[in-house]
């Protein structure tokens, strides 16, 4: 670009911008339509973010109960643990007697009473497997199950498998709404920012059909336009982050307590430079989109008569 | 510079502007297009300027068929042209100067270089004094200089101004036409669209006249004296 030209883009950036200060209340009313629009599927991306990563937590804290056969005689138990205890899916594995089964089950059922009449431990001994947290995700899980369903000295295996499985589920369906969520919003943006390039169009009818007389080209014509949905979109975008930063900062109180409450460090992450620099992005993009398709068919439709 | 050739305009609504007009207009030459309202003064201009072209025929500018200007090269057609409105169509919320400058801006004109040539052209039309002033705070004569002044500033060879003087007293018409009589003495080749015969007589360039879309007369210069 000469150097005339790129002053010239410059020129017309900065009258836009002026035409918009011109108006601060109408500005301003679009401005935070285009903010909200934005601002919510950021929130919600950052609430499912956090809520992830939770999901994470709790199902890495999730351990399988192996109970042993009955006839299973302790140093082959033992020697299970051991072998388990190699393997790389697990992160540790815990042997526990039939004593030490018998004094826990009293312990937290309290049915020790009962228990004392029994003429001999009825309960086998139990190998608690921890697997790592980075496997367990249901697929893993699932694998390691039928794994340790396999060997011939474990009679059964406790997993709840369930709730990891919904969660993952619920996440997952979070996950797609989120994502149509903010296609819509996105297209709403788009909309917003069309129509009010639209309006804009037409109060300066007079003005753009005299440029098109003296020879102003369509490229000319549109550029203003470009120009002034650019800038709705980044102020918008900049809108946007304010507004989740001011959620985030007025949630952050509450989430903490709730998540201390719950024995979790679970903090609601900020939105941090990279998302801003996302939001920075994406509303100019949608910003220019917008004025591009509004004013393409509007001002074609404008002609000198 | 401009050729006619059987040129006809029909409407949609069936309505013929023009009829199987042939004409040539020389390089440097200045004449008149008279004729009623309704005449088709305003098409034949119109087609010109490619604000609209014709059902048939041809139209030839500067050597090149208007036919086969596609639409994105029309503003750079219009760029070699100055246009003067009878309505002025400036712009209200500009100043004189962003108004006479707005030709150049289009074309993409250096900044330094286009406050020389706006300067010049209002220096031309008698207005650098006021180039900071808003149009709707000039009178009817200055706002159709200050027409003139930004028909001018990017310098094309062929002028068209549709009923220039139509709002405007004797007076200030007979200065306008000496404004555009100076134009015509530096080499542009300029066409007036004027149903005012006084003036027409009083310029005696030569005269094309229009009656319901057809040439009925062309008259050379000096038809005035006899």
């Amino acid at each position: 670009m000469t150097r005339a030209g790129l002053r010239q883009h410059l020129d017309t950036a900065s009258d836009s911008l002026r035409r918009l200060a011109r108006q601060p209340l109408a500005s301003l009313m679009t401005l935070a339509v285009i903010a909200i629009t934005l601002a919510l599927p950021a929130g919600l991306h950052l609430v499912l973010a956090s809520a992830n990563q939770l999901s994470h937590h709790w199902a890495g804290s999730g351990s399988l109960s192996t109970f042993l056969r009955a006839e299973v005689r302790p140093a082959e138990a033992e020697q299970l643990r051991a072998k388990l205890q190699g393997q790389e899916a697990i992160e540790q594995v815990e042997l526990l007697s039939q004593e030490q089964a018998l004094s826990e089950f009293s312990l937290y059922s309290g049915f020790d009473e009962a228990l004392g009449l029994l003429e001999e431990n009825p309960l086998p001994m139990v190998l608690l497997v921890r697997p790592r947290a980075d496997l367990a995700q249901p697929d893993g899980m699932a694998q390691l199950l039928g794994q340790l369903r396999q060997e011939p000295l474990i009679e059964h295996v406790v997993v709840d498998l369930e709730w990891v499985k919904r969660l993952a589920a619920i996440t997952e369906t979070a996950r797609r709404a989120l994502l149509l969520l903010s296609l819509l919003l996105g297209l709403t943006v788009l909309l917003v920012i069309g129509n009010t390039i639209r309006l804009e169009i037409r109060t300066r009818q007079d003005e753009i059909i005299v440029v098109k007389l003296v020879g102003g080209s369509d490229a000319f014509v549109r550029r203003p336009f470009i120009y002034t949905g650019f800038w709705y979109g980044l102020f918008g975008g900049l809108g946007a982050w304010l507004l989740v930063v001011f959620a985030g900062a007025l949630l952050q109180g509450p989430i903490t307590e709730l998540a201390r409450l719950y024995q979790s460090d679970y903090q609601l992450g900020l939105l941090n430079l990279s998302s801003l620099g996302l939001l920075l992005l994406l509303g100019p993009l949608l910003g220019v989109l917008g004025a591009w398709s509004a004013s393409g068919r509007h001002l074609r439709a404008l002609e000198p008569e | 510079m401009i050729r006619f050739e059987q040129v006809s305009k029909r409407y949609p609504d069936g309505q013929e502007a023009l009829r199987q007009l042939s004409f040539h207009i020389d390089a440097g030459e200045m004449l008149f297009l008279t004729g009623h309202s309704g005449a088709g003064k305003s098409t034949l201009l119109r087609l010109i300027a490619l604000l609209e072209r014709c059902s048939s025929g041809q139209v030839q500018v500067d050597g090149r068929n208007l036919a086969k200007v596609r639409r994105e090269e029309i503003p750079e057609h219009r760029r070699k042209l100055g246009i003067i409105f009878q309505d002025h169509r400036l712009l209200p919320d500009r100043s004189v100067f962003d108004n006479v400058a707005l030709p150049l801006l289009v074309a993409g004109c250096r900044s330094e270089e286009t406050a020389k040539r706006v300067r010049a052209a209002l220096d031309q039309v008698g207005l650098l004094h006021k180039e900071k002033s808003m149009p709707l705070s000039l009178s009817g004569g200055e706002q159709q200089r200050v027409g003139i002044a930004r028909a001018v500033v990017a310098r094309p060879a062929l002028l068209l101004a549709d009923e220039p003087t139509g709002n405007l007293d004797p007076e200030l018409s007979n200065e306008i036409m000496d404004l555009f009589l100076r134009f015509n003495q530096v080499g542009v080749t300029v066409l007036i669209a004027s149903h005012d015969v006084a003036i027409i007589r009083r310029m005696g360039k030569r005269v094309l006249v229009l009656d319901q879309g057809e040439l009925t007369h062309d008259l050379a210069p000096g038809w005035s004296n006899d």
